[in-house]
């Protein structure tokens, strides 16, 4: 390896040709809002590829500590932006192939004495040459049961992070209190974690517009009563309890769908394609969150039930 | 004596490198790896321990290393030896095989003669040590 390193580094030929440029437009392009993650991973970026621009120069061989925690409430686009990152990590020759493992605890942790280490192991080599995402990771903790099996897999993971720096990386998601006492009650992690994310709520007016993406992507639109009772929509639904950020615009979407399907096919009369597109106004006011109480359908809506 | 089964084995021992680059290929056509043991090597015993299940859904060699490095620590006298499992044709056929390991001193296969039916003559092969 007589490879002679070069004298400079044109950054921004780099930056645009390891495709990063690429998913940082798109990161702006499908998300909306989350102004202060995206400036994060601009800024993780930028030190990614200076980091890499030193390595090629022979400054420093050493490979960033690149274990990170997200956090914040549910439907803040933490697994979106997961993806991303393992797409932008890729780019940059971090990770080798740039796939996304998106585990929970139960994918984990054992039911008996010896089945946590295989099954943790099993995640862990199908998470190489990737990302590995620990969705809601403090449950992996349990303090008021010491014989729980969740430390072994911790243990095994703080070993993986450790001497497999090179192979994957492992981002941690869940509440931001939650996070905080897990993090302080297993140093190990906090030590290994070296990029903090705070995903805010999304503000109403951005909820709106996430409404109008989510029914674009899927061919349907609101009339302008519909859109007023979006609106309003959002801000009731914000104050009552199992709030899940755009998870729960999503919900409240899927079922104006239903009702609408269920209003055209009462009708007696030929529909036409506008028919077909357009969410109405009553199709969003006769969900329970306008009259105060909780949602009708959350009860049976595990999602939105999940999202707490 | 050198024990010669599967591919590579007229090759000088491949070094992980190289078995990483072997398994990268496999990987790349979505066929699943398994490793097996044996002290056994005669080349009429297909049967070799399994070391774990098979391994599917894997996306690059290093989850494949890890564990042969694991199977490595715990039967260092043995063969090892790695299977890819290609699904194709709907069920998962062998479709490559090669060593990957070899103990430090390698058994012999010596060959036996028996006297059967008069003077006909029986040969056998046998691993000794």
């Amino acid at each position: 390896m007589d490879e002679v390193a070069p004298v400079s580094i044109d950054l921004r030929a780099e930056y645009e040709e390891s495709g990063v440029r690429e998913v940082l437009d798109e990161l702006d392009r499908e998300l909306i809002g989350l102004a202060p993650v995206k400036s994060r991973i601009r800024e993780t970026a930028a030190l990614l590829l200076v980091d890499r621009a030193r390595a090629r120069l022979g400054l420093s061989h050493d490979t960033p500590t690149l274990h990170m925690s997200f956090t914040g409430n549910p439907g803040t686009g933490k697994t979106t932006v997961a993806q991303k990152m393992a797409g932008l990590l890729h780019r940059l020759g971090y990770v080798r192939k740039g796939h996304l493992v998106s585990v929970t605890r139960d994918d984990l942790v054992g039911q008996y004495i010896g089945h946590t280490a295989p099954k943790t192991k099993e995640v862990l080599k199908k998470a190489m040459g990737g990302v590995l995402f620990i969705d809601e990771a403090y449950y992996l903790y349990k303090p008021d049961n010491e014989r729980d099996y969740g430390q072994e897999a911790i243990e095994i993971l703080l070993q993986v992070m450790e001497n497999n720096r090179d192979d994957l990386v492992v981002i941690m998601a869940g509440y931001a209190d939650r996070m905080d006492r897990f993090f302080s009650a297993n140093p190990g992690f906090r030590s290994r974690i070296a990029h903090h994310i705070d995903f805010p709520d999304y503000t109403d007016d951005e909820l709106g517009r996430i409404a109008g993406a989510m029914l674009d992507a899927q061919g349907y639109r609101l009339d302008p009563g519909a859109q007023a009772a979006m609106a309003e929509y959002v801000t009731l639904r914000r104050a009552q309890p199992h709030f899940a950020n755009a998870r729960s615009i999503r919900n409240a979407l899927d079922r104006a769908r239903l009702r609408q399907a269920n209003r055209l096919f009462t009708q007696d009369r030929p529909v036409t394609a506008d028919d077909l597109c357009i969410i109405t106004a009553p199709d969003l006011r006769a969900s329970r969150v306008f009259s105060g109480g909780l949602d009708p359908d959350s009860g049976r809506s595990k999602d939105d039930a999940h999202g707490l | 004596m050198r024990i010669t089964q599967g591919c590579f084995s007229f090759l000088p021992d491949l070094t992980d490198e190289e078995i990483s680059a072997q398994v990268e290929y496999c990987l790349a056509r979505d066929w699943a790896i398994g490793i097996e043991y044996t002290d056994e090597p005669h080349p009429r015993n297909t049967f070799w321990e399994m070391w774990g299940n098979p391994m599917f859904d894997l996306k690059d060699a290093k989850g494949v290393m890890m564990e042969l490095e694991d199977c490595r620590k715990a039967n260092p006298d043995s063969y090892i030896r790695m299977n890819a499992f290609d699904n194709a044709r709907g069920l998962e056929t062998v479709t490559m095989s090669f060593i990957v390991h070899r103990p430090a001193v390698e058994p012999r296969i010596i060959m036996r003669r028996t006297e059967v039916d008069g003077r006909s003559i029986r040969y056998t092969h046998e691993v000794a040590r």
